[in-house]
């Protein structure tokens, strides 16, 4: 593709999303935009960028950050953040909010849902422990396609084989042909909300854990630091912050903290240290 | 250098034998094959593997039989069992769990369905 068409287009997609794409990215542009020009009959990627260059049309510039920004996910992606929320960071909560009996989890860019529903799937399994708590999980992602997919909450064959162990999947998924869908308590555990991160995070509230993974690595570093500090601004000042493998705070805010005994875990700086010792 | 582990793949189409065995030598496994449930009994006999993906439709002996026997044997619980197969309803997952399956994939399968089942089970270390 030419240069000044993959500028054009890497400029709409970071304008909207956030999301930087090097030079180096023009395979991805290709192959996630090629369907795109084919569903709206152009002949390339350069009629595609006149067409943007011309019109500047909102429904078309939307269609193309989602594509460029829709990443696939699965249930229990990594494991090891799941395992730390059920052993770590669940007996945490109950204990400090054992008068308040609400816990409130934030799955920021939640793409199809499988963040959020592995998290309800915890949570079912630790139900005798929540027996007259209310717990809220709230995803949200900027593509409407994905949101409309995490609210109906049916996968293929390939997607609830990927991280979920079949005992789950028969105990929480109804089945209907090759499609699996999320049983209707589980998706009543869960919202999900059309919200950009760079954008106006409405009434979003405050959250006792936040998941933020694999969002950030697509970042400038001063975006990734307005986002964390805007996370810690809905973040209780005993709440968790989870991030992925890849990412860490240093260098880009003095608002996190690291957890020494639980590597992936960041809480506010302000929070005293021994909180989370005998977690 | 520590032996590497080993799996059976029990399946009756070959040629799903040796996708699944490309996909597992390159995980680390030693492969042996077997085409119905009674070359595999004859296999485990031989020697247990670690590791057995399992097909459920086969001639002579199907693959739930397989491991109804399998788990009969003295040392028959130590290989971790994955069915690999088209019954994908859930009638069929429940009655091969009950039968001592560890884990169940339903075909068609690629190599991240497999891997992702294998870390479950703890049988490969997580990619990451």
């Amino acid at each position: 593709m030419r240069q000044e068409d993959f500028d054009l287009l890497a400029g709409v997609v970071k304008q909207r999303s956030g999301l930087v794409l090097g030079r180096d990215k023009a395979y991805l542009v290709e192959s996630r935009l090629m369907p795109l020009v084919r569903k709206w009959n152009l002949k390339d990627l350069e009629e595609l960028s006149a067409q943007v260059r011309a019109k500047r049309d909102e429904k078309v510039m939307a269609a193309i950050t989602e594509a460029m920004t829709t990443n696939e996910t699965y249930f229990f992606r990594d494991l090891k953040p799941f395992d730390q929320f059920r052993k770590v960071v669940l007996p945490h909560l109950l204990k400090v909010r054992a008068a308040k009996k609400h816990i409130r989890i934030w799955s920021s860019a939640c793409s199809t849902g499988q963040e959020a529903y592995s998290l309800a799937m915890i949570l079912s399994e630790e139900a005798a422990k929540l027996a007259g708590w209310k717990v809220d999980i709230i995803g949200t992602d900027l593509s409407t396609e994905v949101v409309e997919r995490a609210k109906l909450g049916i996968y293929n064959q390939f997607e609830v084989q990927r991280g979920l162990p079949v005992t789950l999947l028969i105990k929480y998924f109804q089945q209907n042909g090759d499609k699996w869908q999320i049983n209707e308590k589980l998706r009543e555990m869960a919202q999900f909300r059309l919200m950009n991160l760079l954008g106006d995070w409405g009434a979003l509230g405050s959250f006792d854990v936040v998941f933020c993974r694999n969002v950030l690595i697509y970042f400038e570093p001063s975006t990734k630091t307005g986002i964390l500090e805007r996370i810690s601004d809905h973040l209780a000042p005993d709440g968790v912050l989870f991030l992925g493998g890849a990412e860490a705070v240093l260098n880009l805010t003095n608002r996190f903290k690291i957890v020494d005994a639980h590597k992936g875990l960041y809480v506010p700086a302000a929070c005293p240290a021994d909180l989370w010792k005998a977690a | 250098m520590p032996a590497s582990k080993t799996c059976l793949l029990v399946e009756d189409s070959r040629v799903i034998r040796k996708v699944a065995a490309t996909i597992m030598e390159g995980l680390g496994y030693t492969c042996r094959e077997a085409e119905n449930g009674e070359l595999a009994m004859q296999e485990c006999k031989k020697a247990m593997p670690d590791f057995v993906l399992l097909d459920w439709n086969m001639q002579v002996m199907n693959g739930i039989d397989f491991l109804k026997q399998l788990r009969g044997l003295p040392n028959g619980k130590t290989p971790k069992v994955i069915f690999c197969t088209t019954q994908n309803e859930i009638a069929h997952i429940q009655e091969g769990l009950a039968a001592g399956a560890d884990e169940y994939i339903m075909k068609p399968f690629d190599s991240d369905i497999i891997r992702s089942k294998l870390e479950m089970l703890g049988l490969i270390e997580e990619s990451g």
